[in-house]
């Protein structure tokens, strides 16, 4: 098997004397869509926030593209190649479209000039060129998003990690947004998605990796990991997997 | 004239540019304990924010007990009899026991005040125990009762319960469940909004399933707890 791109080792986290994340290992293999679904409070977002250096760990090690990058700040992880998005989409509302994607482009382009033609190439991969000299604050949810894809994938990265970016969509736009993330994908990116709408995530990725109270539970297939035993018990309550046969029929 | 104690109908309702709920239909017959069923972020809160009186609706009506209230303030809504129990159980920490459950009191049935804190401490032992202390002394478990007893503190004709077992052990939640199930059986209607969805369709006569801002299925829980499409709803596929 391939060496994976993204390699989570034995990661805790500590706040106070809440473990948010308790040894949790898992690896994302290059050019896969991986997801990481779990219940609400399950250590997600804290386990984001460790790969992509915006926190420390107490424990474990993260490895990118065979070198161990653990605490390393957010603005180097981008030059090697590990990019995010957020939740709280946060763009610059006074500057454009374009020059929004832009600010992401100058990581690997020093003139403006090309920064911006890099950021008109992104925004047409995205579906943002008749907004590009639109200011950032006129736009929809749905196009806010979409930037916000923009300006990680304008700093070229391997691995893109995707917090949420179906929240707040209607279901129609997230039927759009599948095609554009698969897109990205051919086009040589490796995704990493953390994301609530489960029909999106059961429906993009290749591999899933469960997170509840802290801990890996289950990975495999979306078939595998939805008739996992204790995922289904995480997201419907204790006596729910007694009651739902192996086969997904009821008991 | 509706049967209905509440009767939600084609409720549309959202955040600026953000849709959330998309044409809510739901009710509850009086004395009936129905659950409201969703994983995170399925609009369980934008829903129970705008029974409320929190978030205005952009569409739809809310009738509670036969009257209009999708315009009214959250204050005149408490007055009729609709109570909330907030998720997170939200209890003043630097209050006595008595001084919190007092508040529950403050725009309905004050003058039977003292009687209902005496039916409060019937109902939960603990919180007569502990009646003087501060409530942010009180265990996670205890803290919830004493939301609930606040919130019967104002004598409700419809008590929502929003994720009362958040936080709470599994030994913690099924003597809540035991708990909420003795209330109603005394004849109050009750709405849980919870996660836990098989012990709330264990407790609950019917049920709603919301996913993505929409009610995905409903009906008898003790016929959701054996529909697959459940499992689908919160896992996917």
């Amino acid at each position: 098997m391939d060496e994976p791109l993204l390699k989570v080792d034995q990661i805790s986290q500590r706040f106070g004397g809440l473990l948010a994340v308790d040894s949790a290992s898992f690896e994302v293999g290059a050019g896969s869509i991986t997801a990481l679904i779990g219940p609400n409070g399950a250590g997600k977002t804290t386990l984001f926030a460790i790969i992509s250096g915006f926190q420390k760990p107490v424990q474990g090690h993260v490895h990118f593209a065979g070198q161990e990058i653990t605490g390393r700040a957010p603005h180097e992880l981008a030059r090697l190649g590990l990019a995010r998005t957020f939740q709280i989409v946060q763009p610059f509302v006074g500057l454009t479209v374009r020059e929004n994607i832009a600010v992401g482009a100058y990581l690997r382009h020093r003139e403006r000039a090309k920064a911006l033609d890099a950021a008109d190439d992104i925004a047409r991969r995205l579906g943002l060129e008749k907004y590009a000299d639109q200011p950032a604050g006129t736009l929809t949810v749905s196009a806010r998003k979409r930037l916000e894809l923009a300006r990680a994938l304008a700093t070229s990265p391997r691995l893109l990690l995707l917090d949420e970016v179906m929240a707040g969509l209607n279901p129609s736009e997230v039927r759009d947004l599948l095609p554009t993330i698969r897109e990205l994908r051919a086009q040589g990116a490796t995704i990493l998605l953390i994301e609530h709408v489960m029909q999106a995530v059961m429906n993009l990725s290749d591999r899933v990796h469960v997170l509840a109270e802290g801990k890996i539970i289950a990975s495999g297939t979306p078939e595998s990991v939805v008739d996992n035993e204790q995922v289904i018990e995480a997201y419907l309550g204790e006596g729910a997997a007694s009651h739902y046969g192996k086969d997904g029929s009821t008991r | 004239m509706t049967e209905f104690l509440l009767d939600i109908n084609g409720i549309c309702a959202g955040y600026g540019g953000t849709e959330v709920l998309r044409n809510i239909n739901m009710a509850v017959a009086p004395g009936e304990i129905i659950a409201l069923l969703g994983s995170n972020g399925a609009g369980k809160s934008t829903l129970n924010r705008t029974i409320s009186g929190l978030l205005r609706p952009r569409a739809g009506s809310i009738l509670f007990d036969g009257r209009s209230i999708d315009r009214a303030m959250p204050s005149e809504i408490v007055e009729l009899g609709l109570i909330h129990v907030p998720e997170g159980r939200k209890i003043f920490p630097n209050m006595t026991v008595v001084e919190n459950l007092d508040l529950g009191s403050y725009r309905r049935a004050a003058t039977r005040r003292a009687q209902n804190r005496e039916r409060v401490f019937s109902t939960f032992p603990r919180l007569a125990e502990r009646r003087l202390q501060n409530a942010g002394t009180l265990s996670g478990g205890e803290q919830q009762m004493l939301a609930i007893g606040r919130g019967l503190m104002a004598e409700p004709k419809l008590l929502i319960l929003d994720e009362p077992s958040l936080g709470l052990s599994p030994r913690l939640v099924e003597d809540l469940f035991a708990l909420i199930s003795r209330i109603h059986a005394e004849g109050l209607a009750i709405l849980l909004v919870e996660q836990n969805v098989m012990q709330s369709l264990m407790l609950a006569a019917r049920a709603y399933i919301l996913e993505q801002g929409e009610i995905v299925l409903s009906g008898l829980a003790s016929e959701l707890r054996d529909n697959p499409d459940l499992k689908r709803a919160y896992l996917g596929m």
